[in-house]
């Protein structure tokens, strides 16, 4: 007895221990190299609302400002070009080869973006919601990886490139609502589903609609990334997809049930970019 | 010494006939000369040194060209609406026709000379040859393929394996280097000797009384937006065709810019004889139908062409003299020789 007592204690005092060396009160912010890199996460953790995120959830559907109830069947968008800042403005980017991220909704190991900036103790996180002008015009050689126009299949399945307008899909949200009707101007297929494929990087030559949302995220208040190389800090973003019809511009579904190349697109991506809340930092 | 020599030529010419006659594929033998500007022509704008064209990666392009694999039920290719005899036009559809009997809503542009091609499709939106083919590949009315499955089913392929490794390095089949030799292949589709070309180049050929005559007028009338030697200034302009049935907005469609709306490529004047019918849906079935909607049938659109507004007039004056001279010229744009190269058929 007195023995699973001692072991016990022994447990606790090198779990204590433990715990003890994960927490990061007394590591002094190391000096910032730009060599000198370390695993950083960015967590992005969809809710939808006062709720979690769950897909077709038709026994209790999501419900948005105008009232109308709906349930979300397809969830991808992208999220790039992370950059870090520290509270003395230090400022790293990640290397633009990688760092592009596809978050899917059905795929919850999607969700973090994971990255490599120097050692250091950020303030601030900035991304891109879409990918970059940049990138949307390069050769077909540096379309790699989620960027690839053969991944993820067609557009029925995943797939985010826009073949027949140069560019990709940034935020591709779909669903079901009964609000949709099943003419012309909602469903004519009858499924009642709600389809926004926000893209639109501002044109090729001339410039066209942009709905590239660049995002910064002060983490003071929350909880900054003390970025070390023996650990992964990971900033916790919460993603909240009401914020697509409840958001500056609020709008119901039955007026726009389909949103993908037109210019209230640029509504849509005006509404999503408040999408994100840092809820906290595990470092 | 000397007579030996004509024997050898001798030799070496039946061996070259022979292989005329028997082997569309004589060109195999000859020298891979890669892409040739011809003289006549300006620099291209396609980025060579991206994607240098090879022997190998050409040849894979053509096979690519001509696999049915790039549709979803193994029955279309790219050669099904780029038909070489039509210049690579879809000859006698007024828009295309793909998989499982499906129309589109254009006709099909040719793949001719787009090594100078800035923008693609007839109502912009691909700005890139290297990424062009997925839109066909992908379009419900034409091959409804995802390129995912397109790459997944050449993989299985050993003869495409065996293929990428000479033009490429490895077996390996990638997005990009599918799209490179795709390219290769219609890199070196150039359309550049007609007779137009040769008189250009001095060659020893000359126009008649009637194509010189037809010349000057082009130059006077058409060729502000048809400009030499390509044929096409690259712009998107509205030549005042009227909407159509499906309103098809061109350019617009894809920058949501209102000056852009109902703008389309301006398309090359080359090879007219093969490519009817004309304009991007198809709708004039013959060259005369054609200019006699410049003519007398240009329609007041938004963003119609200033150059079909000129002194309180719509459309250019053509008198039926004009007509004929200017068909006379354009007749010297037609080049046999390129819907005839072996080159460039399915092998």
């Amino acid at each position: 007895m007195k023995n699973t007592y001692f072991k016990i204690a022994s447990l606790l005092s090198v779990l204590s221990i433990g715990f003890a060396g994960c927490s990061k009160k007394d590591s002094p912010t190391p000096e910032f190299q730009e060599a000198n890199l370390a695993p950083l996460s960015i967590e992005f953790d969809n809710i939808v609302g006062a709720r979690t995120f769950t897909l077709n959830n038709t026994g209790s559907p999501y419900k948005n400002a105008a009232g109308e109830q709906f349930t979300i069947s397809f969830l991808q968008y992208f999220i790039s070009n992370i950059k870090v800042e520290t509270a003395a403005g230090n400022s790293y980017a990640v290397n633009p080869d990688s760092s592009y991220f596809l978050i899917k909704g059905a795929d919850k190991a999607s969700r973090f973006a994971k990255v490599h900036v120097p050692e250091g103790d950020y303030t601030k996180v900035t991304f891109t919601l879409g990918v970059d002008s940049l990138r949307s015009t390069m050769p077909i050689d540096k379309r790699t990886g989620v960027l690839d126009p053969a991944a993820g299949g067609d557009h029925e399945n995943g797939g985010m490139y826009w073949g027949w307008n140069n560019g990709y899909i940034f935020f591709k949200y779909e669903g079901n609502s009964n609000v949709i009707s099943d003419d012309a101007s909602g469903d004519p297929t009858g499924k009642k589903q709600f389809k926004y494929h926000i893209g639109f990087f501002g044109g090729y030559s001339v410039p066209t609609i942009n709905n590239i949302k660049v995002i910064t995220m002060d983490l003071n208040a929350a909880g900054i990334a003390k970025v070390r190389k023996d650990r992964q800090s990971n900033v916790h973003l919460f993603v909240d997809l009401m914020k697509v019809f409840n958001g500056k511009t609020p709008f119901s579904i039955v007026a726009h049930p389909n949103v993908m190349f037109n210019d209230f697109s640029s509504t849509v991506a005006g509404n999503y970019v408040d999408m994100f809340k840092h809820d906290h930092t595990e470092n | 010494m000397r007579k030996k020599h004509w024997m050898v030529l001798l030799v070496f010419g039946l061996f070259i006939l022979a292989c005329k006659k028997d082997h569309p594929v004589k060109e195999e033998i000859e020298r891979f000369l890669g892409f040739q500007k011809p003289s006549n022509f300006p620099e291209p704008v396609y980025n060579f040194a991206n994607n240098k064209v090879t022997k190998e990666g050409f040849e894979l392009g053509r096979a690519l060209f001509y696999e049915p694999r790039l549709s979803r039920n193994n029955t279309i290719t790219c050669g099904s609406c780029h038909i070489q005899s039509a210049a690579f036009t879809q000859h006698g559809h007024d828009v295309s026709h793909g998989i499982d009997d499906r129309l589109g809503t254009r006709n099909s542009p040719p793949i001719m000379n787009l090594a100078w091609s800035k923008a693609f499709m007839w109502g912009g939106g691909v700005y890139d040859l290297d990424l062009q083919p997925i839109t066909p590949i992908t379009t419900h009315e034409e091959m409804d393929e995802s390129l995912e499955n397109v790459l997944n089913k050449i993989r299985a392929v050993p003869k495409y394996t065996a293929m990428f490794k000479q033009a490429f390095g490895t077996e390996e089949v990638t997005t990009a280097r599918f799209m490179k030799a795709l390219s290769q292949f219609m890199l070196m589709c150039v359309s550049s000797n007609s007779k137009y070309d040769q008189v250009m180049r001095k060659e020893g050929t000359v126009f008649t009384a009637d194509e010189q005559e037809g010349y000057v007028l082009f130059k006077e009338k058409c060729a502000s937006c048809h400009s030499e030697p390509l044929f096409t200034d690259g712009s998107f302009r509205n030549n005042g065709l009227g909407t159509s049935a499906v309103n098809d907005q061109g350019l617009y469609a894809v920058t949501l810019i209102e000056t852009d709306r109902y703008k389309f490529k301006v398309p090359s004047l080359r090879n007219l004889k093969y490519t009817a019918p004309f304009t991007h849906d198809g709708r004039f079935l013959s060259l005369d139908g054609m200019l006699e909607h410049y003519n007398s049938e240009v329609r007041d659109t938004p963003n119609l062409d200033p150059q079909l507004r000129k002194n309180g007039r719509l459309g250019i004056e053509l008198s039926a003299t004009d007509k004929l001279k200017l068909t006379a010229f354009l007749g010297t744009l037609n080049d046999e020789a390129f819907i005839n190269d072996k080159r460039f058929s399915e092998q």
